[in-house]
């Protein structure tokens, strides 16, 4: 089971149209697929036309008090699944500090973990409130061969726990001097790790290439950083479309360029990461 | 669930006038989609490359039904360039699944009346290409995967064989709900057996799928098919119906005997029965022997061959009508049957065991072996072109009509009037003119004797000959019990065979190996005269007779122990009791 993670610090850079779309292509190509909608807003969710809402919270989930395969919708298509996002997701972080006090209760661990106390786990090795996504990912394994999470914009204990859990990021750029400079920031935090780092494919979304600043950033990263992809997403209004349509491009318009340039992409990301 | 299994819910047009009707039929089908829209949006299927292949299924088993005894079902579904297996019931051993979990899904609630357990069956599938599964495929050349894995052991030696073909276009409409998301499909399939002579066309059926994490909008469009005119819930999968629809049912053959006898019934007429039923037995397997689709046609047409005899022996008389001469005459063409069979047989053994007797060689190599091998294969050539000659033969042909015929003639002469006769005779003085329950104890009586009082005189000192003819005395024995299985109690039938049995093997190793040990001699006296037995072979040769000749001996230690658990003081105290249960009165009791 291979673990792809679309995420960026930085909001409104497309990670919902990547995550809906290439966990569709997965599916197409074979590979029984399970998509997790972590963002609260719940917008992959609602692509596929499925309830933003989960039995007994994001609570029920963290702390294993119901199995993560009971959440678990099936979507129009044939393997693929999804996990909705849930309004209480929002909180995710105290539910991952409460799962990682509640583990650490019994007291030979030596407690120092009070509830409202802040995760402290950069330091790679992976505390127990870091691995809790990771944990609640393993027993997919017997029956996915991949999972993509779709995940909120920000740097959080959750997305530490995705960067834990991930074995490839998927880091949709928008051409700007900002986006770019998330880039590094997350290729130094993963540089940072001392464990097994998840490999990072950085890929140009919403590109207009007829912005003169696009291009020139686009042709300086590539340049210089290789784990940018040669595959771009153009800025095309019908990918707007999806939430319209609640379906993937590749589904209600499968001739189209956009349709085209996320199988480019997905070919890309496939060959890149086997 | 990745991919929607069946909601549980089958329905089928099963009114005769619907299945032989298609407008009335379309009729019930406009009547459920319109039932289904009082809650659903409800929209065809868009058809994807991949689904719109030749929609046939062909399921397989081996000829003995290997698979459905082990509550297994696998199905053969042609794909483009190759197809699919699909094996379905209740999960095997931990570790048993080949390894390969990217072809293993669980598929929640197969068809309601599919048997017990759907709750744990599980679908494992696996992609196949050449072979076209109107062909057997022998266990042996099964494409490695995972369901090949789960079914190698089980088949073996077997082949695989198709057992019904059924096409069945099928059309799929998604529900949606107010979203317009897809939470359930309805499945409508128009199936026909394809078949020579004829195809045969089956009652439609409908499905509802679920999507997982919609059970309950499933449940909802099961209420309202159920509720439809024309529809019913199926009673069995589709699987058993296309076989019904052939005459057929799954488990309809088994080599064991299985007679419908009581004890109340003339014993002539339980005889014939039994001896019909091997007659079956004998016809059944012909078909499989000539086209050498696997190794244990031969061998059950052979035992069948041999059980006859057996019964000819034990209660030849009780065949009224039957002269001496004319029981004479069966039980030597019977002979000669069982001679016809016996040089293949005697190859299959040696070739069967043949990589097992390879691997166990401590000072040869398994590749010295290999001139040894292809020698077997050459001479059983031969002798199953003599062997299908005689089957194929008009003397073979004479024989099965003739002995069917006879024992029909039998049968009816003692239908259900002659029963009230013998049982009006009270008293029957000789077993072979009452009934089946006196002809059953008298003769396994007398049976077990023999083997009781010859494995007693047996010494550490006695030949080889006389384990040899106890041997024979026991297979006799062991048929009686089979034969009149029905009549005896269940568990404690299954005790006193278990036993037999034991001592069956022990003595069936002795001699065996001894024939074995002979028989390589002579195959490697031959392979050297015909200038084809290397050096290194017949020393391999040699080893494989060493070995066997430890393994005697080891068997001739052993028999004391078998043979005193069998027929010791508890063995006949059992022996009694299981025989005494057939009678019902004290007078009959005094009547043996």
């Amino acid at each position: 089971m291979r673990i792809y993670a679309a995420y960026n610090i930085k909001g409104g850079v497309g990670k919902t149209t990547t995550a809906v779309n290439l966990a569709y292509l997965a599916a197409e190509s074979g590979l029984r697929t399970v998509l997790w909608d972590l963002d609260p807003q719940g917008a992959a969710s609602f692509m596929f036309r499925i309830k933003p809402k989960v039995k007994g919270g994001g609570r029920a989930i963290i702390s294993g008090k119901r199995p993560l395969d009971d959440a678990i919708k099936g979507t129009d298509f044939d393997n693929l699944d999804l996990i909705p996002a849930d309004f209480t997701y929002r909180a995710m972080d105290l539910l991952l500090n409460a799962d990682r006090a509640s583990s650490a209760d019994g007291g030979k661990s030596g407690g120092g973990t009070k509830s409202g106390e802040g995760a402290k786990s950069e330091d790679g090795t992976g505390s127990k409130s870091v691995r809790t996504l990771a944990r609640l990912l393993a027993t997919l394994a017997a029956e996915y061969d991949a999972v993509f999470l779709d995940c909120p914009p920000s740097v959080s204990l959750l997305s530490e726990n995705v960067l834990y859990a991930a074995d490839v990021i998927l880091v949709p750029l928008i051409p700007t001097t900002l986006s770019v400079r998330t880039l590094e920031q997350l290729s130094d935090f993963v540089a940072g790790l001392k464990r097994r780092r998840p490999q990072i494919l950085a890929f140009f979304s919403m590109v207009d290439r007829r912005k003169k600043l696009h291009r020139e950033i686009m042709e300086k990263l590539s340049a210089e950083r290789d784990e940018v992809t040669a595959t771009v997403i153009p800025a095309l209004s019908i990918i707007e479309a999806t939430s319209v349509e609640r379906s993937p491009v590749t589904v209600f318009a499968p001739g189209s360029s956009a349709a085209k340039a996320y199988r480019a992409l997905w070919a890309e990301i496939r060959s890149r990461t086997q | 669930m990745m991919t929607p299994g069946l909601s549980g819910f089958i329905a089928d047009g099963g009114d005769p006038q619907v299945r032989d009707d298609p407008q009335a039929w379309e009729g019930t089908a406009a009547a459920v989609l319109e039932a289904l829209a009082a809650e659903f949006e409800v929209v065809p299927e868009r058809r994807t490359a991949a689904a719109a292949g030749d929609p046939r299924t062909t399921w397989l088993d081996t000829f003995d039904w290997r698979l459905h005894k082990a509550g297994l079902t696998l199905e053969y579904v042609p794909l483009r360039g190759g197809g699919e297996l699909r094996l379905s019931g209740p999960a095997g051993p931990a570790g048993d699944g080949g390894g390969d979990v990217g072809a293993e899904r669980g598929a929640a609630g197969a068809e309601r009346g599919a048997g017990p357990g759907d709750a744990a069956d599980q679908v494992t599938t696996q992609l196949v290409t050449g072979r076209p599964p109107s062909r057997p495929h022998p266990a042996a050349s099964l494409p490695a995967g995972p369901v090949s894995a789960r079914v190698a052991g089980l088949i073996a030696p077997r082949a695989l064989v198709p057992v019904v073909t059924v096409a069945a276009p099928t059309a799929v409409y998604r529900l949606l709900n107010s979203d317009r998301k897809t939470v359930a499909r309805l499945v409508v399939s128009r199936p026909t057996v394809i078949g020579s002579p004829r195809s045969v066309p089956l009652p439609p059926r409908l499905a509802v799928t679920e999507v997982r994490g919609y059970q309950g909008e499933a449940r909802r469009a099961v209420r309202l098919i159920s509720a439809v005119p024309g529809i019913r819930a199926a009673a069995e999968p589709l699987f058993a119906a296309a076989l019904r629809a052939l005459g057929r049912r799954p488990g309809d053959y088994s080599n064991k005997v299985g007679a419908q006898i009581t004890a109340a019934m003339p014993a002539a007429a339980a005889a014939a029965a039994i001896l019909l039923r091997l007659l079956d037995t004998i016809e059944a397997n012909v078909v499989g022997v000539l086209a050498d689709t696997d190794t244990e046609f031969l061998h059950d047409l052979r035992v069948g061959a041999r059980r006859t005899r057996s019964a000819l022996k034990l209660f030849g008389d009780a065949l009224t009508g039957l002269t001496a001469e004319e029981l004479a005459f069966f039980a030597a063409e019977f002979k000669w049957v069982g001679d016809l069979t016996t040089p293949v047989r005697d190859l299959d053994v040696h070739l069967l065991g043949f990589e097992e007797t390879a691997r166990a060689l401590a000072a040869a190599k398994p590749d010295d072996l290999e001139p040894f091998r292809a020698y077997l294969e050459q001479r059983r050539r031969k002798e199953f072109r003599l062997l299908a000659r005689g089957l194929r033969s008009a003397r073979f042909a004479a024989l099965t009509q003739e002995w069917r015929a006879r024992l029909s003639e039998i049968q009816r002469e003692h239908a259900p009037a002659a029963r009230g006769t013998a049982l009006r005779s009270g008293h029957p003085r000789k077993a072979a003119g009452g009934t089946a329950g006196l002809l059953a104890a008298e003769r396994t009586r007398v049976s077990f004797s023999k083997v009781a009082r010859r494995g007693a005189a047996i010494t550490a000192d006695s030949p080889a000959e006389s384990l040899h003819d106890l041997r024979k005395r026991c297979k006799e024995l062991r048929y009686a019990l089979e034969f009149f299985a029905p009549l005896h109690d269940r568990a404690a039938s299954a005790n006193a065979v278990g036993d037999l049995k034991r001592l069956q093997d022990c003595l069936g190793d002795f001699q065996d190996t001894e024939i074995q040990i002979g028989e390589i001699r002579a195959i490697a006296a031959a392979m050297l005269a015909a200038g084809e037995a290397p050096a290194v072979t017949l020393l391999a040769m040699g080893e494989i007779t060493a070995g066997l000749a430890a393994r005697q001996r080891a068997a001739r230690a052993d028999f004391e122990r078998r043979f005193a658990a069998f027929a010791g003081r508890d063995g006949q105290r059992r022996m009694s009791a299981l025989l005494l249960g057939r009678y019902r009165t004290s007078a009959d009791i005094r009547g043996v």
